[in-house]
């Protein structure tokens, strides 16, 4: 199984042109065997994807897996996991199962939609498995053309103005850091990670248009590097695209953004940002955190007024990776656990959450908090679910929502105890909005004719909903499942960081005592 | 002589092709024999260039320096002759259903080959003004191909008034240089360059000679003629206006800049950067509003050629490399773009209007995907080809010091993004509307499809050893 990365990651691939190329017709039956040959590969790719954890050597901090093949222009083809980037390659194979499950009510373009999601597939899983510079580009952008397309053909009434304005936003960002990558490219000569990562750029003091710019180098080339990250992330002030394009997308689109895209911006900032520039990371530490604070409690205050509940949730989104990102610039242990832990659980409660959404938007075709109300009379199974995973949201005790809050606090105080204390505010609002919107659609009497016919979760919405169940608890009870496989890996990212910044802190020490 | 007489026999060939055509069409068939001689045309070409693209690697010079024919002026050769041929064959159907394929066309279209295979290799300004005037003026004529309609002939005129000013330019911009540098030969003029700076009145000839070039690639602000010619010529013609004669030019413009001024890159680096940037963002922008898609690839071949002159702004090898790589795939991309354009009917009659795209996806997925790709690859978003040709250029931007071309290069490219991106949201998101026809043309579609496949496919194949190619012929131009 020496490629077996490669096959988990173009397995879907394979299926989608198998998809495209094979099935003719769109009649019912070309309909349903579209939908359960997707679902068999996305359940293959997952099962495979296992295979991966089974032999993966948590101690091991170097990359594993790894693959190297001759690619164009000098580049290389090559793949490979550590303890950052394996357990994201597994939310994903395992999010996608059921992100095609909860789609099989889709009746539009049934075979288009279905490709579109598997070549998605690849896509992210890509990102998360390249060792090469130009391939995490090519992996990183490229997923954006089949979302794109998601987001436009199944969205909702404004999808043009959501598809365009995710379309945009992220390649703006995202074009930034190609001059930066072909910077790297100049300065090291070469794209591949691995080597990067032991290579110093230059962080001496640069005079650019008469601004001194500390940090130099490494400085442009993390902002280069965050202005793309930051618009993935999504990070305030730069968010503003994704309620758009949450409330347009169709629901599975919503849980793959929201599980799984999101993420690929702070595993950027673990495995380029922070590692590759650290003296341009340490110089603008405090502006993530602040800008950071400042997300948690503006989006955690604007999700309170909204009347849309996808909007609602996107905006609890971007203010949960506020933590990830203040979490991953605290550069100690429990800040960066945290953070992954925070990515990991978010990507099961946020999709969860989008698909509670969705289950009541497939009834009523309708997502204002308003239209609904006393849900729990006669949806009880689903008011427990939505319940689970608002409590999960919130960061109750004894769900996987509450550990990462809780480490990246812990790690964010050690370093700055201001933001801390703004960012654990962040909580409260959390419960407020959380808990209120669970109280407008579930709690209270069921006085609306229209819901009064309204059925409880069928049993395939109860199996799309058991896994993430069994993963938001069993997290919540038992973190060293994540932390035991991320720790190593994290703690030397640690060490080598701190390394580079007390080398160039020497330096610098060196050059003021011979003057 | 007769030495010099074999380097050029590929143009010779040409030539001679063209007027036995010319003869035989008079005096036989005329327009009857012109979709034979279309077939033929092409044949000759592909011919040609396989014997070009194969032959003989070494650097041959020609009339004292007169002619050169090297890796550089070979590669861009082959280019050329290829998306000649290819046009031509393209054209045929079109032209013939509406009644304009005029045994002209073929010889015109090989004669303004032959101007673009002397521009290329040109060692001497007067080659250069020789070569562009024979390219130009049969350009001029196909322009307005079609005499009875208003927009055609008006097309030709303003394209043939416009083209005469700048060939203006351009040869008091040459004899500047000559008076100044007592020599027209490129390598007498880089030998008269002092030091690393030209002297004023080289200097004020560079500009000048650079001006008329920047014309005929169609740079900011040179460009006020591209929307118009494009929009009224006959769509095979726009087709080939916006393939061969763009690699020529840009070929001419890489020689001059490294044969003639090679030894004064700082003097020149500034003027091309401009250029670069103007045309990046005013063929992004100004394509944004467009409704006709002629129109749209006239800026957004002006905001292609901004690319590729980064890649010559940098003023290395590099550079000169990149360039070539992002023409071949220009090119390749204009090829599936035109062919799906000239597919483009409704009841038989050709429609431009880009709303006359909704909805396709739904009713001729295969095409729409392969216009998907393109377009996708023309705003340059991996994984196509595209992208990697605007990779290519931005390092070269970059190792040429021009790290503020790069970062302009990358945000005109969003902008740009918008008018791909409204393509394909007109087939794929866009309402019902009355269906286009299906494709008559077994070839048109082909081309797409195949254009569309190689965007692809070289990303995994080693781009099919362009960029091999194209680093051999820039290190044959820059030394």
């Amino acid at each position: 199984m020496g490629n077996l990365l490669s096959i988990v990651t173009f397995l879907p691939l394979v299926a989608a042109i198998v998809l495209a190329v094979f099935l003719r017709g769109n009649d019912e039956a070309a309909q349903r065997n579209a939908k359960w040959l997707a679902l068999v590969a996305t359940a293959v790719t997952f099962l495979i994807s296992l295979f991966i954890l089974a032999e993966f050597d948590p101690a091991n901090t170097g990359f594993q897996y790894v693959e190297e093949r001759d690619w164009i222009l000098n580049l290389k083809y090559k793949v490979g996991v550590d303890g950052i980037s394996v357990l994201f390659v597994l939310l994903t194979t395992f999010i996608m199962p059921l992100v095609i499950a909860c789609s099989w009510d889709v009746s539009k373009r049934v075979k288009e939609y279905m490709i579109a999601f598997l070549a998605l597939e690849t896509l992210m899983i890509g990102v998360f498995v390249s060792l090469d510079l130009v391939l995490f580009y090519l992996f990183f952008e490229a997923s954006l053309i089949p979302m794109f397309l998601i987001i436009g053909i199944w969205g909702g009434a404004n999808r043009i103005y959501a598809s365009f304005k995710f379309f945009l936003y992220t390649f703006f960002g995202s074009v930034l850091m190609l001059v930066a990558m072909v910077a790297m490219y100049t300065d090291a000569g070469t794209t591949d990670i691995p080597t990067l990562l032991n290579h110093t750029f230059a962080s001496e003091t640069l005079n650019l248009f008469g601004f001194q710019i500390i940090g130099g180098m490494q400085t442009l080339m993390f902002i280069a590097f965050f202005a793309s990250f930051a618009v993935k992330m999504p990070m305030w002030p730069v968010h503003t695209w994704l309620p758009d394009a949450h409330v347009q997308a169709p629901t599975a689109g919503s849980v793959v953004l929201a599980a799984i895209l999101l993420k690929m911006g702070g595993y950027g900032f673990l495995r380029f940002s922070l590692p590759m520039f650290p003296v341009g990371a340490e110089i603008l530490t405090p502006v993530v955190f602040w800008m950071s604070a400042i997300a948690i409690v503006y989006t955690s205050l604007v999700a309170l007024v909204q009347e849309d509940m996808k909007k609602l949730i996107a905006y609890s989104s971007v203010a949960h990776m506020g933590y990830v990102t203040m979490g991953i610039f605290a550069a100690n242990q429990q800040g960066i656990d945290g953070a992954i832990f925070q990515m990991l659980s978010h990507g099961f409660i946020s999709g969860a959450l989008f698909l509670c959404v969705g289950v009541i938007y497939d009834r009523m075709h309708t997502r204002e908090i308003d239209a609904y109300g006393g849900l729990v009379n006669r949806m009880p199974k689903y008011a427990l679910v939505f319940m689970l995973f608002t409590m999960a949201n919130v960061g109750l005790p004894g769900t996987s929502g509450f550990i990462g809050e809780f480490l990246v606090l812990m790690g964010i105080f050690q370093e700055n105890t201001w933001v801390a204390a703004v960012a654990a505010s962040g909580v409260i609002f959390s419960a407020a909005y959380a808990l209120w919107l669970y109280r407008r659609v579930v709690m209270g009497a069921l006085i609306k004719e229209s819901l009064k016919a309204i059925t409880d979760m069928s049993t395939r919405e109860r199996a799309i909903f058991a896994p993430l169940i069994i993963m938001t608890i069993l997290l919540g009870v038992y973190p060293a499942l994540i932390t035991d496989i991320i720790g190593p890996s994290v703690s030397a990212l640690i060490d080598n960081y701190d390394t580079a910044l007390a080398a160039v802190s020497h330096e610098t020490a060196g050059q003021v005592a011979q003057h | 002589m007769q030495a010099d007489l074999a380097i050029l026999l590929p143009e010779i060939l040409l030539s001679l092709f063209a007027l036995a055509a010319l003869l035989a069409a008079v005096y036989t068939g005329k327009d009857k024999m012109a979709s034979a001689l279309v077939w033929l045309t092409s044949a000759v070409m592909l011919v040609l260039a396989a014997w070009i693209g194969l032959g003989d690697a070494t650097t041959q010079i020609a009339f004292d320096g007169t002619f050169i024919n090297d890796g550089f002026a070979r590669f861009s050769k082959v280019v050329i002759l290829i998306s000649a041929a290819i046009v031509l064959v393209m054209s045929q159907e079109y032209m013939k259903r509406r009644d304009i394929l005029r045994f002209e066309y073929p010889i015109l279209v090989s004669l303004s080959a032959v101007g673009m295979m002397v521009m290329v290799s040109a060692g001497d300004l007067i080659a250069l003004y020789m070569g562009l005037e024979l390219q130009s003026l049969a350009l001029y004529v196909v322009a307005s191909l079609r005499r009875d309609s208003a927009k055609s002939t008006e097309a030709g005129m303003k394209y043939f008034v416009l083209g005469a000013l700048s060939s203006g330019l351009l040869l008091y911009g040459a004899s500047l240089t000559y008076g100044f540098s007592g020599t027209t030969s490129f390598s007498g003029i880089i030998q008269a360059v002092q030091g690393d700076h030209l002297s004023l009145g080289v200097l004020f000839g560079l500009v000048f000679i650079t001006s008329g070039l920047a014309f005929k690639v169609s740079a900011v602000p040179f460009h006020m003629w591209t929307p118009d010619v494009y929009e009224g010529s006959p769509t095979p013609v726009t087709a080939f206006f916006a393939t061969a004669p763009k690699m020529a030019a840009m070929g001419l413009f890489a020689r001059v800049m490294h044969d003639a001024f090679g030894g004064a890159v700082g003097d020149w680096q500034q003027v091309i950067a401009f250029l670069a940037v103007l045309s990046m963002f005013l063929g992004s922008i100004a394509a944004i509003g467009q409704s006709n898609i002629k129109r749209l690839m006239a800026y957004s071949s002006i905001a292609h050629m901004g690319y590729a002159l980064m890649g010559l702004a940098s003023g290395t090898a590099l550079g000169v490399e990149s360039m070539l790589v992002y023409m071949a795939i220009y090119v390749t991309m204009n090829v599936g773009t035109f062919a799906f354009i000239l597919s483009m009917e409704r009841n038989g009659t050709p429609v431009t209007d880009i709303k006359s795209l909704c909805n396709l996806s739904s009713y001729a997925p295969g095409r729409a995907f392969s216009l998907l790709v393109l377009m996708f690859s023309l705003a340059g978003v991996p994984p196509m080809l595209g992208f990697f040709g605007k990779l290519y250029v931005l390092r070269a931007a970059y190792e040429g010091g021009l790290a503020w071309l790069a970062v302009a290069g990358v945000v005109a490219s969003v902008i740009g993004a918008y008018y791909y991106l409204r393509i394909v949201f007109f087939m794929y998101f866009g309402e019902e509307t009355e269906e286009l026809d299906a494709p008559r043309n077994p070839i048109l579609s082909g081309l797409l499809v195949g254009s569309a496949v190689v965007m692809i496919a070289a990303v995994l194949l080693n781009m099919f050893g362009i960029d091999g190619a194209a680093a051999a012929a820039a290190a044959s131009l820059v030394n």
